[in-house]
């Protein structure tokens, strides 16, 4: 049943939507950034405790469908330790595998997203997050979106 | 004698959905594999051939300026939009044709009144009446009215777990000092159908203005201006089997005369000097340009259509299938409904428990069926209802009962993926 769903709602992308990881607010964050997608209503906060420009500790919260909601999770997961060049880059890798499910290199557990490239309407809530996050890192206060038009 | 030889629409109440499903070239087709089921109707209806060839015809062979040529096809296009204009009174039984402007929709219609009327009749401190309900296209215009002029909203609060407005405490919401009550006549994401005679009634005791949000309810049943006694209403083509880009705006004549354009430019004036110009006539100087012929034609061609079909069949049918879908629904595990429970219009908003609405649509495309999850564009009732978006199914008499019930199979079938 649904085997070509199964692409776009990889079951690691339902654990991670049913039992989000980091899913709580850091009290001492020094960066933070919101994406808000209002269309969908989907909704990320993250924070970020940065040091000597590396991610010390990162924890998300918000509300959403299951693909952009595993997506903060995985991210959260994937990002501790990376320097803020680092998570540039894996923007850049994680655009080009959900918009043409092609993936530059070993891309680990972030693999699972491939398959949101056939459902272009899906991409913006994948990327919301990874807008979110370069947005923290770039210390932009606006909140911001991946919806290019609000109803 | 024959039964069958005297057929009105009353004493003959079924509809052959199959044939009318033939009339439809869209709903012929597969989509991911699958059937297409088209149930996203409230957001925009599918067209008719019979729609479809007279935008053509009206192409292929009458095509020009309307009101401007003396040529033989600028007649024809002139008298196919004054056509239109006649046809779209009767519709809705305008007592005259001059109280039919042509607007792009239901959007543009509100915004002219808004706008136009808005400007020039209210002052500081008076009140704008909308109801929690409303669609962005009757909230937002009020709100740019309200700025300008230094008016106050204040919003007929919904009672949540059925969806319907307090008419228990109109009276204390529909007071002298206000001047106009802009309220839906069908609800887009609840599904409930307003008792809007009974506003208009009591707004009409105060000397209140009233605008009807026709949107919804134009093409799904009956619509008489005069039975109603509505001020204004406003409704669009393309939700009722017309073409985008065209709607009407309903306006009792006299306040229309005492309403200024609302834009400006040619078609709308009768003379222009560098420095002063006079309008046109009730409705011509509101509309200003050239307007959307092809467009009236395809929604005259519309409105014949569902005549042909019948209004109050098509009425009796919507509910039925609401009530199905919702009685349907009803009987699922972990499915919240939104809306009343019994005299809906055709259209159910539900949530199904820990599966978000778009993850829902996705999985319903995959399998053909057209439905919309989102906002609705009432993203204040939605905070209202504690929710960020709802799913919904929205239905048209090209819809068929075992439509629902495929419907409801994949929706338990969505669940289970869910929750594996
Ligand atoms: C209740 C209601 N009002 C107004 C509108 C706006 O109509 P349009 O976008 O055609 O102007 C809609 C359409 O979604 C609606 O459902």
């Amino acid at each position: 049943m649904f085997d070509d769903l199964n692409d776009l709602y990889q079951q690691v992308i339902l654990d991670h939507s049913k039992c989000p990881r980091n899913f709580h607010k850091l009290d001492h964050a020094t960066c933070t950034a919101q994406g808000h997608n209002p269309l969908c209503g989907d909704n990320v906060t993250l924070y970020l405790i940065m040091e000597n420009n590396v991610i010390k500790d990162i924890s998300f919260q918000g509300s959403g469908c299951a693909i952009s909601k595993a997506s903060a999770s995985i991210l959260t997961d994937s990002l501790k330790g990376k320097s803020a060049a680092d998570v540039t880059a894996l923007f850049d890798k994680v655009h080009a595998m959900v918009t043409t499910g092609k993936a530059g290199g070993d891309m680990g557990k972030l693999a699972v997203f491939a398959g949101v490239h056939k459902f272009p309407a899906r991409v913006k809530c994948a990327i919301l997050p990874w807008h979110a996050v370069v947005s923290a890192i770039d210390g932009n206060p606006e909140p911001v979106t991946t919806e290019s038009q609000n109803g | 004698m024959n039964t069958e030889s005297c057929t009105t629409e009353l004493d003959h109440p079924a509809l052959d959905v199959e044939s009318i499903r033939r009339e439809f070239p869209i709903l012929d087709q597969t989509v991911n594999g699958h059937p297409l089921v088209y149930l996203d109707n409230a957001a925009s209806s599918q067209k008719p051939r019979a729609v479809i060839d007279a935008i053509c015809r009206y192409y292929e062979h009458d095509n020009a300026n309307v009101h401007r040529g003396i040529h033989e096809l600028s007649n024809r296009a002139s008298t196919a939009y004054e056509a239109g204009r006649k046809r779209a009174a009767q519709f809705i039984n305008a007592k005259h044709t001059s109280e039919i402007v042509f607007t792009r929709g239901t959007t543009e219609g509100i915004n002219l009144v808004a706008q136009a009327w808005g400007t020039r009749h209210l002052r500081k401190g008076d009140k704008i009446l909308l109801t929690e309900m409303e669609h962005h296209s009757n909230i937002v215009p009020w709100q740019l009215l309200a700025e300008r002029v230094g008016a106050e909203i204040q919003y007929l609060p919904v009672n949540d777990d059925r969806g319907l407005l307090d008419l228990s405490r109109l009276d204390e919401w529909l007071t002298s000092d206000v001047k106009v009550f802009a309220f839906t006549h069908i609800s887009n994401s609840l599904g409930t159908v307003n008792p809007a005679a009974e506003f208009c009634k009591r707004a009409r005791s105060l000397g209140i203005i009233t605008v009807v949000d026709a949107a919804q309810s134009a093409g799904h049943g009956p619509l008489d201006v005069q039975e109603l006694d509505c001020d204004f209403l406003a409704f669009s083509g393309h939700k009722m089997c017309g073409p985008t880009g065209i709607g009407v705006l309903y306006g009792r004549q006299e306040l229309l005369e005492a309403t200024p354009p609302y834009q400006g430019g040619g078609d709308m004036i009768a003379t222009v000097d560098y420095h002063k110009s006079t309008w046109n006539k009730v409705p011509h100087k509101f509309e200003a340009g050239t307007p959307h012929i092809s467009g009236v034609v395809g929604l005259h061609a519309a409105m014949d259509y569902l005549d042909r079909i019948g209004r109050n069949r098509i009425a009796r049918y919507d509910h039925e299938l609401g009530a199905h879908a919702y009685e349907e629904l009803a009987r699922l595990k972990g499915i919240r409904l939104f809306g009343p429970h019994i005299g809906r219009a055709g259209l159910v908003s539900f949530l199904m428990t820990d599966v978000h609405a778009h993850d829902l649509v996705t999985v319903a495309d995959q399998r053909g069926f057209a439905l919309r999850g989102g906002h609705h564009c009432n993203q204040p009732l939605m905070k209202k209802l504690g929710v960020e978006s709802t799913a919904r199914a929205s239905f048209y008499f090209y819809n068929t009962h075992q439509e629902i019930d495929r419907t409801i199979e994949v929706l338990k079938e969505i669940q289970n993926f869910f929750t594996r």
